[in-house]
């Protein structure tokens, strides 16, 4: 049981930390029209994070949705070290949602099957929502890669930022040892997938690269301790406040 | 010369109250496009409103992000706006008020039999 609350809540702080990062768009997108696109993103996982969370706290004692988003530390936050980083410029934004949509997608897919018929039914529900964050995110990464001089420019060091944290995708933390997750399985159909689009963004994939591990068990980058300081602070300031 | 500035998304620095952009031109050289959705309800595709896109698949996917946020629409048109033509508001006089005294052109105009029903 709680290897399925452990993984539970990893897939809840994905979802959750990446909102947060994107919603910092609101009202500063490069246009208006990729302003809302962004930001609607965001409200998708946001929605995701709040279908975790309560079946997490379903699962659990004396908790609910908002404690386990307000009052858990970083230490006890299990999501991928990729959704944390800072958003950057908009290259980074879109490359760093690509990898983490693309990679969500293929989960959901397998989720589907998963024998936790309340995971499978939030992942098909989920499903819609990535297929286009995918759709999205892979036509601009491929505008901007294969655009002009400063937009692949900008591609390129937004791949080299973000690329070392796309390994912990596929290094199975203990619960999802324990939940049979096949990651094996998703790291090809997810190298495949991505090698296809950078390839028609005329991108180069990185070859070998030290890749960063430890978010899904709780050691995390500086960035998170920011992201929930603000995230959390009237919860903590003022508990229980509600509006 | 140019003496009205047009200001578009963004144009106005952040320190002024607009809002912060990552590039000062992005955008402004996209093309405009006219929106239309059909509703779930409608047979018909209505126009909704105009966007900025590079081409045609962006202007699709932008109208569906700006304009079925709330469920508004099963099916999208898009079509840059420089290719439609528009009848000119100056020559409205020549062009409609002809056709306000043809009162006869309404069905209504015509008495019709009281056997005929339901029409």
């Amino acid at each position: 049981m709680s290897a399925l609350i452990d993984y539970t809540l990893h897939l809840a702080d994905n979802t959750l930390i990446l909102g947060q990062r994107n919603a910092a768009w609101c009202g500063h997108g490069p246009v208006l029209e990729q302003d809302i696109a962004i930001t609607n993103i965001s409200l998708d996982l946001l929605g995701q994070a709040r279908l975790f969370y309560q079946y997490a706290a379903h699962l659990m004692d004396n908790t609910d949705e908002d404690k386990l988003a307000y009052l858990r530390t970083e230490r006890e936050y299990k999501n991928l070290l990729l959704a944390e980083q800072p958003k950057g410029d908009w290259a980074q934004t879109i490359l760093r949602q690509y990898l983490f949509s693309q990679f969500q997608q293929i989960l959901y897919q397998q989720l589907q099957n998963h024998p936790d018929a309340q995971l499978a039914a939030i992942a098909t529900k989920s499903l819609k929502e990535t297929n286009y964050h995918v759709r999205w995110s892979s036509e601009w990464v491929i505008r901007l890669g294969d655009g002009t001089e400063e937009s692949r420019n900008r591609m390129m060091t937004a791949m080299d930022e973000l690329w070392r944290y796309t390994g912990e995708f596929f290094i199975a933390a203990p619960y999802e040892i324990e939940l049979g997750i096949d990651l094996a399985t998703l790291k090809t159909v997810w190298d495949n997938k991505v090698k296809a689009v950078m390839e028609e963004a005329t991108l180069p994939v990185p070859e070998k690269t030290f890749m960063h591990t430890g978010g899904k068990t709780g050691t995390h980058t500086e960035h998170l301790g920011y992201i929930l300081a603000d995230l959390q602070y009237m919860q903590r300031a003022y508990p229980g406040c509600e509006w | 010369m140019n003496f009205i500035r047009k200001f578009y998304y963004g144009d106005i620095p952040e320190e002024k109250g607009g809002a912060k952009t990552e590039s000062k031109t992005s955008g402004h050289d996209w093309p405009l496009w006219e929106v239309f959705i059909r509703s779930k309800q409608g047979l018909d595709h209505k126009h909704v409103g105009s966007l900025h896109a590079a081409d045609a698949q962006m202007a699709i996917e932008n109208a569906r992000d700006v304009y079925t946020r709330r469920m508004e629409g099963v099916s999208i048109w898009v079509v840059e706006s420089k290719y439609i033509t528009a009848s000119n508001p100056e020559e409205a006089a020549e062009l409609y008020d002809p056709a306000a005294d043809k009162i006869y052109r309404h069905p209504t105009f015509y008495q019709l039999p009281d056997e005929v029903n339901h029409m």
